[in-house]
């Protein structure tokens, strides 16, 4: 077929730009506006928000993120960003965010702040005692018996907001735990 | 995603039904945008005339929940008019098969209705079988058995008349469509299909995107640039969960969740594995067994062995429905003694969204994990309950955002792409995986030592080696779920030391001696490395691939199906656009990584097709459906009007759930949507000054008509009320909303944002405090999109 007037353009950059790997985000070669963004380190991600999957710079300076703006080597977007990924930085930088564990007891009005080792170990100890008492090892269907191994006792819900690797990692949990009732946003 | 976003530049007409990219998916225009740049029509086709409708060329109105009218009247103009592309109908497609005799349709029914079930027994919706088992055809289509004219039969009755009148569509607005789409029913002619949750959320949904996949069969548009149907997906990674399968039924790469019944992993084996006697067949699913066991390996490590089934014994079973609906209910029915909430939000996002609410207060314990304090971790102070009469526990643990890990996501052209950590999350806040990882730590150590523990083997075997980091190291969990070698092995040819990772999923077994947490993504991360992390920029071909960006699912494979993009003889059905292309003399594909290396179709042992299905043809008729083989039109759940085209009101495959209105009290149609400001249930949006200050409030979208009619102005307080609930919210009187003229009497729509909720900064009334839990008969997605209520001045104080 013909050179499309975007790859004349691009020329010899091709070979140049063919990098199949980068490993490390700080290599992700990216436009840097000089002045605005000098000295800052930069790293990429994608949009959380809607699934055309938007590529994203982000700026950081002494540990927090000073700016995020769409990355213009991105295929997709080409560096531009709708409302709510212009808005990303605001999540990051943002006083509603939650910052500890929280905790609220029977009939309480309140939340207490915990550290994350009582809560895990004390969440891992009702998750325990759910399953083993509400554990189904075999069902009766239909005259017959069958071997089931279903915890019925708890459900899991959510996950559209996860990175594939933790819903492995979710999933692989879930069911270990024998859990059947496992839904999220996909279903709704 | 049939194809993918930059995809969309290479069509010559594109429809968008159900979906509103303009203000939804907004980046994604761009590329409707280059492709109308480029002479490419727009149809635009909504209850409301959204920004994507201003860019259109046609826009047509229709009733929410009439798709399956709408488009089943351009397949009859198609199909009688023979604007199919032939010569792809009859080799790629279903059409040329013969059904059995005993299929029939009657007044809304199909054969083998089970009234009292609400079901089909599917047994007469099968092919007649040759003497070696395979579906006999026709290749003349007159058969009147073929599937050809028995579509043809089926859609007859969809005359524009008779669809006008369900849909409300202007009828010359509805012919400028199907002109404007059947046009591209030649071969070199391309036209796509934009959905979104405004297809799929019905009791039909799912017959709703088949109705688009069966035109785009019939003129040849799957699997060619610019075609396809493309599910415009709302969240970032819900094409990745649901891959990863956070569901009740599939486990990942869709394999099937085990059934009762399946009780050894031969048993499972042999009731999941599709057969097909066709040598032509690809059958891919005949695949199962290695996916199967590769994934067990995964799970369960060493301790998974060919003698004990690789612990399959560990894997519950189901023996029912378990999903999102059934699961409310059973929680409201007090089923449940925990919930566990991963960044989700369902007392503003479920059907029916009160009855949720009312349904966690009989919880011993509920976890939450989140950025953001939600509606549904403070259920127990939500407005008009007094908290002491709630004894659940509640954890609500500070999650880390999307630039605070590090991770991949898919989009929805199913391209996984990698996400760096920039900075620590806030304050003590940790990752979701940080957290799955101490609940496995914890629960393995109490099993372990708690000798009276139930069935403890599958935690205690759970194969859980993710380094010795404060979090589990992700770079090891991608390297698991894409798969590695057990041992030294030869496979084709090939040797493989123990350890390696799998270079693709053809290369899975089923004697344990390969892992694969996922095979769909098995060639994500190779010995080559993470390819989810490429970011290379060339496109050879100009067609927009990228095959160096990133990675995608299967095998890299930017378009599905695209062995159905080129003749019997490897050319590109349009030779300007092609994405994939024989060549005669290397005898390789060039383009897209194709569907199956095969050879073109004319020559020896090729394979068709459609490799995901055992008969290998696109199926115009799916036998496979709970809710027959053709789509068929029926009402809503809740809807103003009779169905006009058989006396079947609703679904006859859905059983009519509870709070439904049947009396006429609430006059109109309710319908829900989003806006480009907010996102889903609202906590990732209302939290944020910025976008807050571009939309505060709850509103409700009426016609001018309406509010003269109710003596309400722009800004008005106004209560909404169903069978289910009520909320306040201000007026927007537009004149992007009209009634529409159905079955004789004038119709009007009331439409919602479905984003706010009463935590926040930015609070407002609850849309789904309105719509219905009742499910589509394939899915079970709640019919958010079409619901009957009623509006009236003042809100609910006043
Ligand atoms: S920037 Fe906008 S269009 Fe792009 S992924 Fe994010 S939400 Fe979607």
């Amino acid at each position: 077929m013909s050179v499309s007037r975007r790859n004349f353009l691009k020329g010899g950059g091709l070979a140049a730009g063919s990098i199949a790997l980068t490993g490390k985000p700080s290599q992700a070669s990216v436009d840097k506006p000089a002045l605005r963004t000098k000295g800052l380190q930069t790293s990429t991600t994608v949009c959380p928000y809607c699934a055309v999957g938007c590529g994203m710079i982000v700026h950081r300076k002494d540990g927090k993120i000073v700016n995020i703006e769409g990355d213009p080597e991105h295929p997709i977007n080409q560096g531009s960003l709708c409302s709510k990924g212009s808005a990303l930085f605001q999540v990051a930088n943002n006083e509603r965010r939650l910052t500890k564990v929280q905790y609220r007891a029977p009939k309480s009005d309140k939340w207490e702040e915990k550290s994350w080792d009582w809560a895990m170990e004390r969440i891992a100890k009702r998750m325990k005692d759910t399953r083993d008492r509400n554990f189904v090892k075999q069902e009766k269907i239909n005259g017959e018996m069958y071997t089931v191994n279903r915890n019925e006792g708890m459900a899991m819900i959510g996950a559209a907001a996860l990175d594939n690797e933790e819903c492995y990692l979710l999933g692989k949990f879930a069911r270990a735990m024998g859990v059947s009732y496992l839904e999220h946003q996909a279903r709704i | 995603m049939t194809n993918h976003w930059i995809d969309i530049q290479h069509a010559d007409v594109i429809m968008c039904i159900g979906s509103n990219p303009a203000e939804n998916h907004p980046i994604s225009f761009k590329y409707v945008e280059k492709a109308m740049d480029n002479g490419a029509k727009l149809i635009s086709v909504d209850p409301r005339y959204t920004r994507t409708s201003s860019k259109a060329d046609t826009y047509a109105q229709l009733r929410p929940g009439t798709d399956i009218a709408f488009i089943g009247g351009m397949m009859n103009y198609i199909l009688e008019n023979d604007l199919i592309h032939k010569e792809y109908v009859v080799n790629y497609t279903n059409a040329a098969f013969l059904v059995s005799d005993d299929y029939k349709f009657d007044d809304g029914l199909f054969s083998g209705y089970d009234s009292e079930n609400f079901k089909y027994s599917k047994e007469s919706w099968a092919y007649q079988l040759d003497a070696n088992g395979n579906p006999k055809r026709d290749d003349s289509l007159q058969n009147p058995r073929s599937v050809y004219q028995l579509l043809k039969q089926h859609y007859a009755r969809y005359t524009p008349e008779k669809v006008c009148e369900i849909t409300g569509t202007a009828i010359q607005d509805y012919m400028e469509v199907i002109r404007t789409f059947a046009a591209t029913g030649k071969a070199g002619k391309s036209a796509t299909i934009m959905y979104a949750m405004g297809t799929t959320q019905h009791t039909y949904g799912t017959q709703n995107v088949r109705s688009y996949a069966m035109m785009q069969l019939l003129l040849g548009n799957i699997g060619i640039a610019g075609g396809g149907i493309n599910a415009l997906r709302g969240e970032a990674n819900v094409q990745g969960s649901t891959d990863y399968a956070i569901l009740y039924h599939i486990l990942p790469g869709y394999l099937k969740v085990p059934t009762y019944d399946n009780k050894t992993l031969k048993a499972y084996n042999d009731k999941w594995t599709p057969k097909s006697n066709d040598p032509q067949s690809a059958n891919w699913w005949s695949n199962t067994p290695k996916y199967m066991a590769s994934l067990l390996k995964a799970y369960w490590g060493d301790a998974a062995t060919e003698q004990n089934d690789f612990c399959y014994d560990y894997l519950p079973k189901r023996s029912g429905n378990y999903s999102f609906i059934k699961l409310m209910e059973r929680l409201q029915n007090g089923g449940f003694e925990g919930l566990v909430c991963m960044g989700t939000n369902p007392i503003v996002g479920g059907p029916d969204a009160s009855a949720i609410a009312d349904g966690l207060d009989g919880l011993k314990w509920m976890v939450a994990a989140d950025l953001w304090e939600t509606e549904t971790s403070v259920f127990w102070k939500r407005p008009g309950v007094d908290p002491k009469t709630i004894d659940t526990e509640v954890f609500l643990l500070p999650a880390a955002s999307s630039v605070e890990k590090d991770g991949s996501i898919s989009n929805s052209g199913r391209w996984a792409q990698w996400r760096y950590k920039a900075v620590n999350p806030p304050g003590h806040a940790e990752s979701d995986a940080f957290m799955v990882d101490q609940w496995v730590k914890n629960l393995k150590k109490m099993y372990a030592e708690d000798k009276k523990a139930v069935f403890p083997g599958p935690i205690t075997d759970l194969d859980w080696n993710y380094g010795d980091g404060h979090e589990p190291s992700i770079d090891m969990v991608a390297r698991e779920c894409n798969g590695q070698f057990t041992r030294d092995v030869t496979i084709k040819g090939k040797t493989f030391k123990k350890g390696q990772q799998v270079p693709s999923f053809a290369f899975l077994q089923a004697d344990g001696s390969t892992t694969s947490g996922n095979w769909l993504y098995c060639n994500s991360y190779t010995e080559q490395g993470n390819m989810m992390q490429r970011r290379g920029q060339e496109d050879p071909t100009g067609m927009g691939f990228y095959h160096n960006w990133a990675w995608c699912w299967p095998v890299n494979r930017r378009v599905l199906y695209n062995r159905a993009s080129v003749d019997l003889n490897g050319k590109p059905w349009n030779p300007n656009k092609p994405i994939i292309s024989w060549n005669k003399v290397t005898r390789k594909w060039e383009g897209d990584v194709p569907d199956g290396g095969w050879a073109p179709m004319k020559e020896d042992g090729t394979k068709s097709p459609f490799i995901m299905l055992p008969e290998g043809y696109g199926r115009l008729f799916a036998g496979g459906m709970a809710d027959g083989p053709f789509p068929e039109h029926y009402e809503p759940m809740e809807s103003p009007v009779r169905n006009l085209m058989t006396k079947q009101q609703s679904n006859p495959a859905v059983a009519i759930p509870g709070k439904i209105d049947n009396s006429g009290k609430y006059p109109y149609v309710g319908t829900t949507y989003r806006v480009s400001e907010h996102w889903q249930a609202g906590a990732m949006t209302r939290n944020l000054p910025w976008l807050v200050e571009l939309v505060p409030d709850m509103f409700v979208e009426i016609s001018q008509g309406l509010a003269d009619w109710k003596g309400l102005k722009n800004g008005d307080m106004v209560t909404v009320t169903t069978e289910r609930g009520k909320i306040e919210a201000r007026a927007l009187v537009t004149s992007r909303i009209k009634p529409l003229r159905v079955s004789g009497k004038m119709v009007e729509q009331v439409g919602m944002p479905w984003h706010f909720g009463f935590n926040g900064l930015a609070t407002g009334g609850t849309a789904n405090v309105l719509t219905t839990a009742v499910g589509d008969a394939n899915t079970t997605i709640p019919e958010y999109k079409a619901f009957l209520c009623n509006i009236e001045k003042g809100g609910l104080k006043s």
